[in-house]
């Protein structure tokens, strides 16, 4: 367990998980899942604005957005076949949404190790979750 | 009891056709006593997300690798399993799955490594079934759990390991990974996640014969006909021959063992599951790299 304080939606949503039997932490995901936003217009007209997290066993693409107010967006795409992606996918686009980009940065590396899906969806899986969160971080760190 | 095979003329003319069942003939048995339908898939997730009505979910990572030992489940763990899910040693067992039934060949292989008598695939799979219509349902399936005996499982006539392989040189060993990882260029499939493996290229005189090539568009098997074609003319395999498929690490090539096992009734056919994520790591194995085959090494 991480001793770094949480930022609150992503602490919100590790209880969400923890407190759930295991069986059940498989339905949330798939809830997360459903709850993927479609991307926003000017990524769908501009694919090579997103970025292909290579890590995930299916196509996923991220696209990581700061606005005016130096708040983060993460947008995902996945297709509706690879529902554990989109999963992941979700949970970091809620969760990091609004955080500025020092809080990111600051999410501890293994917070997707910490929200209770390493037995149901299996550690080796997880990584693709790990990755996009890496890839979000690179994303800022690395802007212009 | 076991239920009705399939009679439809494709299957018919495969080896084992009763390893075979329609998206047709699902539909028509689905209620059938004695049946179990399962699906297996790559993703976790695939099956809460809709699921045929009625079948139950088997987990290739979770339910039947062992999570401590690299190995499938043990004999009691496999009976539990099977038990919770409502399968007897006399049950009807279907898988389908995503991908070109990938993950189901795999379980299939599994059930196979413990003898299950009738298990069967449904050709196209999960694709098929949806392509066609077929109705899909987030509801939970209802099991009524069943006792499943505790059996010994028997590797050896269809699993070989690392030593089976060194001493295999000489026969035909078929490497069904993408063209890039049989050269070298690449360790893990295009657009797959790095699993580690220290050199790239593949076993000595392995021929290369991906193993989705199995598949026709529609994620059925290809006819008899294609299938020899691809593997006795390409492959160059001969009646009689024992042969080892290899892939990552397992899983794709026990879609090629089910194809030489059942489609074309190759009877000495082995899965070698440790495949290239022991092999490109092992210490004095021979492996080469490029497009050649390469000269099968003195058997050791």
């Amino acid at each position: 367990m991480t001793t770094t304080a949480l930022p609150a939606k992503l602490a919100e949503i590790q209880e969400d998980f923890l407190e759930l039997e295991q069986k059940d932490r498989l339905l949330l995901l798939l809830e997360f899942a459903d709850e993927l936003p479609e991307l926003p217009s000017r990524y769908r007209d501009h694919p090579d604005l997103l970025e292909r997290v290579v890590e995930c066993q299916s196509p996923v693409f991220i696209f990581v957005d700061v606005d005016d107010q130096d708040a983060v967006h993460l947008h995902a795409t996945a297709p509706r076949e690879s529902p554990t992606t989109r999963g992941f996918a979700s949970i970091l686009a809620q969760g990091l949404d609004g955080l500025s980009v020092a809080e990111v940065l600051d999410v501890p590396d293994d917070y997707p190790q910490t929200i209770g899906l390493t037995q149901a969806v299996s550690p080796l899986r997880i990584r693709g979750m790990s990755a996009m969160l890496a890839r979000t971080k690179r994303r800022l760190r690395e802007r212009p | 009891m076991p239920v009705d095979l399939d009679p439809d003329a494709k299957f018919a003319a495969y080896a084992h056709p009763e390893r075979l069942v329609s998206t047709a003939w699902l539909r028509e048995h689905q209620h059938d006593a004695g049946l179990i339908v399962l699906e297996s898939d790559e993703d976790v997730l695939l099956y809460e997300s809709g699921h045929i009505p009625g079948a139950v979910k088997i987990d290739w990572h979770t339910e039947l690798n062992d999570q401590v030992q690299r190995d499938f489940v043990d004999s009691a763990a496999f009976a539990a399993v099977l038990g919770s899910k409502g399968i007897t040693r006399d049950s009807t067992v279907v898988i389908y799955g995503d991908k070109n039934n990938w993950w189901a060949a795999y379980a299939l292989w599994v059930f196979s490594l413990y003898g299950h008598p009738d298990v069967r695939l449904l050709d196209g799979g999960r694709d098929k079934w949806i392509a066609e219509g077929g109705a899909l349902t987030r509801e939970a399936t209802d099991v009524a759990a069943e006792e499943y005996p505790i059996v010994p499982r028997n590797d050896a006539p269809i699993r070989a390991f690392k030593e089976d392989v060194l001493a295999h040189f000489g026969h035909p060993l078929i490497d069904v990974r993408s063209p890039e990882e049989y050269t070298g260029e690449r360790t893990t499939m295009p657009a797959y996640p790095e699993e580690g493996a220290l050199r790239g290229g593949h076993i000595p005189s392995a021929a290369s014969v991906p193993w989705a090539r199995a598949a026709a568009a529609d994620a059925t098997f290809k006819t008899r006909e294609e299938l020899e074609a691809i593997y006795r003319g390409e492959a160059g395999l001969r009646e009689n021959d024992a042969v080892i498929a290899y892939c990552r690490i397992g899983e794709r090539s026990s879609h090629t063992w089910f194809v030489l096992t059942h489609l074309l009734g190759f009877e000495d056919v082995r899965n070698y599951d440790g495949s290239w994520t022991e092999w490109g790591n092992a210490v004095r194995v021979p492996i080469v790299t490029g497009p050649a085959a390469g000269e099968a090494p003195e058997p050791r």
